[in-house]
């Protein structure tokens, strides 16, 4: 197998999701991220060899929107490009897909990532309002046509809100907050933990935007009236913990613990990278970010899919003949404070190691110092399309700034499952 | 026989398709049109279902009469006969017993559209570069081939007059709206479409009887009566007769004859023949912008302020990949907003706007230095941070990047002391506005390379505007010549004449803005600032008035007062009445020292000739075009009588009208720009 490096990359700052469509679409968000990426190598846009970016919801006219992208971005009519959907890590498909096709040797330079415009999921009209409109067409003659409008209720205008359905596993029927609820209930997080774990990402994501520890990594972005933004707008400098004890539960909302405050924030976003096999860097004498060594992925309950990253993890190390210690940070998306919590509790207890993932001895929790020191999906985000790409950016910036060695980006994935990408970097010098 | 024209027959149809001799454009010679009325005769007596005309040049249709035979001409009588041979052969063609359609794309201006209006059909193509007008006006001249008659019935009489008066081209979607053309098709179409208005048998197209209504004759005289205030914004009627000129034609309802025999007096005119020699003029530095390639894919722009971000703007405006540098992202920001204010208002399809967009790059790090192939440098006018700049940009660039600096008045030679290779070091001076001020002075410093201007002159005819060699020195060229210009318009305010008579004055003699009202535009501070740098090299005294409005931050237009006070909106306000002291020869005063310092640049070698002195001015500041710039004007006055002139406000007024050495070597006034022989 190839070795495979990460060079460069950059991601937009998240945007917080109000109650209008933002003013990016997912598009515009990738091609302002890559846009200074590409422009600061010293190879063309052209020359790369394929463009893979991940998204769940592109709009209605951005069909395969990883080919609009790779236009918009100047990549010319001969650089192919595909879009890939795993749901939350459909980011981390997308690297996944691109360190394999450099892997075996059928690429050398890949533009990688995800982009969200969730602020702008499709409302769409409900299966019998199109029923009514396609018999409305197809009614011929006068009288044919008034009885086709006969037909129609008040009941064919109730819209369908992709987003709310896209957030919603389609099989077992439960919200994702109300599968992080399960997980707080079975690991008996409490709603005050919880609260802790979410105040602590908001304050470590701004420690780092105030250290100027994002520069390397977060683009400023522009929109067409004028305003720019430098930083990601969810981030709360102000919250405390007596503000998040007074939120109300979202998803259970009688008698549960997982409130906006200790999720993760529906958000607007982009991050891409660009992956490059050694012949490549040699050939154009690129400066590299880290090296991707493997990954993984694994199927849970659906109705428990916040555990995904305690078995993806797991099989990770295993296959790696790797320790939990030997990891210098892990990056886990925080889509729930409580789904985090259940990670590390699940692998801590040697009884969940027996009974779900086979091992004599559990592979122990991350040391909560080392595990989002610059806090995650919390304070930022999870454009869900984006976030696989985020956290491996962060990773090797991140590593980078520290020393070096090795790290994990992983995520539960809607649906039911883990994924893990397991990477490696030198030290700034 | 058939050197430019190309008969063949497809069925029942005759193609006739023209594609001049030697040119890369089709243009309406003598030639051309005696060639195709004998087609057109040989045509009259077949059994045809119908003919098609169209161009083989893939820049276009026809781009309108030949105007390099325009200046061999010089008799009336002899221009009406050229309009009238057009005329016939019009006649000829819409006479053809069968029906005819001319097939567009490109260009179909002026003679070549009126040639279109005489088929029965037109069938354009529909993208971008399809361009339809009759521009003849900009010439100083009008319609001559029937325009005038064909095209209020065709389109309707306002549309009709507007196309007309402004010379403005059409897309072909427009063209399509005012009914100019009957239908437009993509490439792949337009011989199926040609071929089935033939076979339709529908009628010539019509205007609809509400667009014929201001040819009522109750209504013309005042139609003619709203209009005239427009054109008389846009065209004085002494500088400029023909725009009046159709006017009365249209009123008149006037015949073929009288337009032939109008434009033949028209062609021969001052104002035309300025006009056509400055054309030929723009149309010569055209060609110097195309003589090599510039191998320029992306731009970086450093400077987002009101210059670089509109020279970066501009640039992704015509297609290249652009990156602007500033250091708060405040200021980018506000260019992005313009950016897309721009492009929206340029380019109207949303997916084409995009592009634009995606072409411009907001980058507060300098990511884009990196692959960049020319830097334009567009930040404060000052020494220091200019190298700095430099020497930091030289360290990332690649070495094959061109360097460039907007500096309006430092000299390269002193920029490029910061960097290790001053060859590849050009001034590109663009003019404020940049979208309208088609000149861009090429500023050779002393170590710069041919290879570097010559890239300059390409990158710059690649972005549609116009370039001008000139050496590095106090000013330049334009700045240098319309200072002393503007200094003394600021000496006549402090002596007490009114501001309207000195704008007035210079508006009459046919310059575009009064110089008060120009100061105020480009802001008294900068005004301030390159006096300042020219008062050294070239002797001149900055009037107090101007520092004291600068010191009370009264900066003109944008600071809301200068000499005048402007409102909220930026509209300049009309000041009370004051007495005015008349007995001062103001127009004198201020156009001479304009002369004047255009006599020094070219005695001192600024520019080569005196061809590049009238496009400077008049591309560059727009310098009364009717009068073909400041050498022409020259030229028609003569230089004795200048000289006179000269003498007498000496004595009167000082050392500042002290004639240059060089209104004593006639040899300085030889043209070089343009082929030589004209009348």
């Amino acid at each position: 197998m190839n070795k495979v490096y990460i060079v460069d990359g950059a991601r937009t700052p998240f945007l917080k999701a109000r109650a209008e469509p933002g003013p990016f679409s997912a598009s515009d968000l990738a091609v302002a991220c890559a846009r200074p990426v590409l422009a600061r190598q010293p190879f063309p846009a052209s020359a790369l060899d394929e463009v893979i970016v991940g998204c769940v919801t592109p709009a209605a006219d951005e069909a395969n929107i990883a080919r609009i992208i790779a236009l918009r971005l100047g990549c010319g009519k001969r650089v192919p490009a595909h879009t890939v959907q795993r749901n939350c890590a459909s980011g981390l498909q997308a690297v996944a897909t691109a360190a394999e096709r450099i892997a075996l040797g059928r690429a050398q330079l890949v533009l990688a990532g995800g982009t969200e415009a969730m602020s702008r999921a499709p409302i769409q009209w409900n299966t019998a309002m199109a029923g009514w409109l396609g018999k409305l067409l197809r009614a011929r003659g006068p009288l044919d046509r008034i009885q086709a409008l006969a037909r129609f209720r008040p009941s064919l205008l109730k819209p369908v809100y992709s987003l709310l359905l896209g957030l919603t596993d389609p099989l077992v029927k439960l919200s994702m907050g109300q599968t992080a609820e399960i997980l707080a209930h079975r690991f008996n997080i409490t709603r005050e933990t919880q609260d802790v774990y979410a105040l602590n990402s908001h304050r470590r994501l701004a420690a780092a935007f105030d250290a100027g520890g994002m520069n390397a990594e977060v683009e400023t972005l522009y929109d067409v009236n004028e305003r720019f933004y430098t930083e990601d707008t969810g981030l709360r400098r102000d919250t405390d913990l007596e503000q998040l004890a007074k939120l109300r539960p979202v998803f259970d909302r009688q008698y549960g613990l997982v409130t906006s405050g200790n999720s993760s924030q529906v958000t607007d976003g982009a991050g891409m990278l660009l992956l490059a096999s050694e012949a490549a860097v040699k050939r154009h004498g690129l400066s590299v970010l880290g090296e991707w060594v493997d990954h993984e992925w694994a199927g849970v309950d659906p109705s428990q899919m916040g555990l995904g990253p305690v078995h993806a993890v797991a099989q990770l190390l295993a296959r790696q003949k790797m320790k939990m210690r030997d990891l210098q940070q892990l990056e886990l998306n925080e889509a729930f404070a409580a789904q985090v919590l259940a990670c590390q509790a699940a692998w801590d207890s040697a009884q969940y190691a027996r009974a779900e993932l086979g091992l004599d001895t559990p592979p122990g929790a991350m040391d909560p110092e080392r595990l989002n020191p610059e806090g995650g999906a919390i304070a930022n985000g999870h454009p869900v399309g984006a976030s696989g790409a985020r956290l491996v950016l962060h990773l090797l910036h991140a590593l980078k700034r520290r020393g070096g060695g090795q790290g994990i980006a992983t995520l539960c994935i809607g649906g039911g499952q883990g994924g893990a990408m397991l990477l490696r970097t030198e030290g700034n010098k | 026989m058939s050197r430019h024209w190309h008969l063949e027959y497809s069925g029942n149809h005759a193609v006739l398709t023209l594609d001049v001799e030697g040119q890369s454009a089709n243009v309406l010679s003598q030639d051309v049109l005696n060639e195709f009325d004998k087609h057109l005769e040989e045509l009259e007596s077949k059994m045809l279902a119908g003919a098609i005309i169209r161009s083989g040049k893939t820049s276009g249709f026809i781009a309108g009469a030949d105007v390099r035979e325009f200046v061999t001409i010089t008799d009336p009588a002899r221009a009406t006969e050229f309009a009238q041979l057009g005329q016939q052969v019009c006649a000829r063609l819409e006479g053809l017993p069968f029906p005819s359609v001319a097939v567009i794309h490109g260009f179909c201006l002026g003679g070549g559209l009126e040639l279109a209006l005489a088929c029965t059909y037109r069938i354009a193509r529909d993208d971008p570069g399809t361009r339809l007008g009759l521009p003849e006006v900009r010439l100083g001249i009008h319609p001559g081939f029937a325009g005038t008659v064909r095209l209020p019935p065709l389109v309707g009489d306002l549309s009709a007059l507007d196309m007309m008066l402004t010379g403005r081209t059409l897309s072909a979607r427009e063209a399509r709206r005012l009914g100019l053309v009957d239908e437009i098709v993509p490439e792949r179409h337009l011989l199926h479409a040609a071929e089935t208005f033939l076979k339709s048998g529908t009628p010539r197209r019509k205007a609809p009887w509400y667009r014929r209504l201001p040819a009522w004759k109750p209504l013309r005289q005042g139609v003619v009566k709203l209009m005239s205030p427009r054109v008389r914004r846009k065209a004085h009627p002494d500088h400029y007769p023909a725009p009046w000129r159709i006017l009365d034609l249209w009123r008149d309802r006037a015949t073929e004859d009288r337009e032939a025999e109008s434009l033949g007096e028209l062609l021969v005119s001052r104002t035309s023949r300025n006009l056509v020699h400055v054309f030929l003029l723009g149309e010569a530095l055209k060609r110097q912008g195309k003589a090599q390639a510039h191998d320029i894919e992306h731009v970086h722009v450093v400077g987002a302020g009101v210059m670089g971000a509109d020279i970066a703007i501009w640039a992704a405006h015509k297609g290249f990949r652009v990156s602007l540098q500033d250091r708060a992202p405040e200021i980018l920001a506000r260019a992005v907003k313009k950016a897309h204010g721009f492009f929206k208002s340029k380019l109207k399809d949303p997916r084409v706007v995009q592009e634009a967009m995606d072409r411009f790059m907001p980058d507060l790090e300098g990511h884009g230095l990196r692959r960049a192939d020319l830097v334009i440098e567009a930040i404060v006018e000052k020494v220091g941070p200019k190298q700095e700049l430099f020497r930091m940009i030289e360290q990332k660039v690649r070495p094959q990047a061109l360097l460039a600096t907007n500096t309006s008045g430092i000299p390269l030679e002193e920029i490029g002391e910061a960097l290790q290779d001053p060859s590849r070091l050009v001034g590109l001076h663009f003019f404020n506005p940049v979208a309208k001020m088609q000149l861009v002075e090429i500023v050779r410093g002393a170590r710069t390379s041919e290879a570097a201007l010559g890239r300059a002159r390409a990158f710059t005819g690649a972005i549609e505007r116009l370039p001008l060699d000139v050496k590095s020195s106090p000013g330049f060229l334009v700045n240098r010549i319309l200072m002393p210009y503007l200094l003394e318009a600021v000496k006549l305010v402090e002596e007490g004449v009114s501001l309207i008579t000195i704008d007035q004055a210079a508006t009459e003699f046919g310059m575009p803005m009064g110089p008060v009202e120009l100061a105020d535009t480009v802001g008294l501070d900068i005004c301030l600032s390159v006096a300042e740098e020219l008062s050294g090299p070239l002797h001149i005294d900055v009037p107090a008035k101007l520092r004291e409005l600068v010191g009370q931050d009264h900066l003109g237009r944008k600071s809301g007062r200068g000499f005048y006070r402007y409102d909220a909106r930026g509209r300049r306000q009309t000041p009370a009445p004051e007495k005015i002291a008349v007995d001062v020869p103001v127009t004198e005063r201020l156009v001479l020292r304009l002369l004047n310092e255009a006599m020094a640049c070219l005695r001192e070698g600024v520019v080569t000739d005196a061809d590049a002195v009238d496009a400077g001015m008049v591309y560059g500041t727009g310098f009364a075009p009717f009068l073909g710039g400041p050498m022409s004007y020259i030229e028609s006055l003569g230089v004795t009588g200048i000289s006179h002139s000269l003498h007498r406000l000496l004595q009167e007024y000082g050392p500042r009208f002290n004639p240059d050495s060089g209104w004593s070597r006639p040899e300085l006034l030889k043209r070089g720009l343009r082929p030589s022989g004209q009348a």
